[in-house]
C-alpha cells in the first residue's frame, strides 16, 4: 500500500486522500461493501466497529457503533447519497445518540470513495472528505488524534508483548 | 469520546462559512495568503467596482480571516494566518484517521493474499 498523494483545502475545507492498493478494484469494493469486511478497518483496533444495518444504494442508511475497551459505545450512520458499484460511493457520515438515531448537534461529513484500476493488480481510491464547518473538524480532529494515540498505544503494547 | 480542543462561537463559524461560501472571496483570501495587498490592487483584479471588493473584504474581516491596515491612502489586507493554520491542522489530525484506515486495508487485502 502506498499514500500517493494527500490535499488539504483550508478554506473550502476538503481533505483528499489518495492510496494505491495491491488488489484488484472488485476486492478493494468488497471492503466497503460487506459489512464484516468493512467492520474490520473502520474502527481502530482498540474500538472495534460492528454494523447491524447496511444498505448500499441511494439513500440507504447504515448504521454501526464502536465499543471502547471500557465497554462505551460510540454510534454512527451513513446515509449512502450515491453508488455505482464497483467504482464510486458517496454518503454523509454522522454520529449517533444513545438511542441510535442521527445525533442532531454533531457534525456531518460528506465522503465521496472512488476506485479506479491502475492495472490488473492495482486499485487506485480516492476519498474526498468535505466539513461542513471549521467546528465540525475540530470535533473530528479531536476524535482523529485520539485515534492516532489509541492505534500508536496498540503498537506500544504489541512490542511490549514481544519482550 | 469527542474533546473539543478549541472552541469557536457559533457566530465565529457561520461568519467564516458565510465568508468562504464565495469564490471571489476564497480567491481573496488565496491572494493575500501569498501577500498582503491593498484593496486598490485587489480591485483590478476583478471585474466588479471597488466598492464591491471593499464589501467582500470587510466580510472576510467580519470573520477574522483578514485584518485591514491603512498605510497613508492606502487600506492593506493581511491574510489572518494565525486563524488559517489552526484549520491547517485540524486537517492534518483528520488525515491521520484516514491513513491508520488505509493502512488497516492494506494488512486486510495482505491477509487475504491475491
Amino acid at each position: 500500500m502506498t499514500v500517493i498523494d494527500v490535499q488539504k483545502d483550508t478554506t473550502a475545507l476538503t481533505l483528499t486522500f489518495v492510496a494505491e492498493f495491491d488488489a484488484p478494484v472488485d476486492r478493494v469494493w468488497q471492503l466497503w461493501a460487506d459489512p464484516r469486511k468493512l467492520e474490520r478497518w473502520w474502527g481502530p483496533p482498540e474500538w472495534p466497529a460492528t454494523f447491524t444495518r447496511h444498505e448500499l444504494h441511494e439513500g440507504g442508511t447504515v448504521n454501526y457503533h464502536m465499543t471502547g475497551p471500557d465497554g462505551t459505545i460510540a454510534g454512527g450512520w451513513w446515509t449512502v447519497t450515491a453508488v455505482d458499484a464497483p467504482r464510486m460511493l458517496a454518503f454523509d457520515d454522522g454520529f449517533a445518540a444513545d438511542d441510535g438515531q442521527p445525533h442532531p448537534d454533531m457534525p456531518v461529513t460528506h465522503a465521496v470513495v472512488t476506485l479506479e484500476p491502475v492495472d490488473e493488480r492495482r486499485t487506485c481510491q480516492t476519498l474526498v472528505s468535505t466539513f461542513p464547518s471549521l467546528e465540525s473538524l475540530e470535533e473530528l480532529a479531536a476524535m482523529g488524534m485520539e485515534e492516532g494515540m489509541r492505534q500508536a498505544m496498540s503498537q506500544a503494547d504489541a512490542i511490549l508483548a514481544e519482550g | 469520546m469527542v474533546t473539543r480542543t478549541h472552541e469557536l462561537s457559533d457566530a465565529d463559524v457561520d461568519a467564516i462559512f458565510h465568508a468562504l461560501a464565495d469564490r471571489t472571496r476564497r480567491d481573496i483570501v488565496a491572494r493575500v495568503i501569498e501577500r498582503e495587498q491593498s484593496v486598490s490592487a485587489l480591485a483590478e483584479r476583478y471585474a466588479m467596482s471597488f466598492a464591491a471588493v471593499q464589501k467582500h473584504v470587510a466580510v472576510l474581516q467580519k470573520a477574522a480571516l483578514v485584518r485591514k491596515e491603512r498605510d497613508g491612502r492606502q487600506q492593506i489586507v493581511h491574510a489572518e494566518l494565525e486563524r488559517l493554520r489552526r484549520a491547517q491542522q485540524l486537517l492534518d489530525r483528520y488525515e491521520q484517521l484516514w491513513r491508520h484506515r488505509v493502512d488497516r486495508i492494506a494488512s486486510i487485502l495482505d491477509e487475504e493474499g491475491p
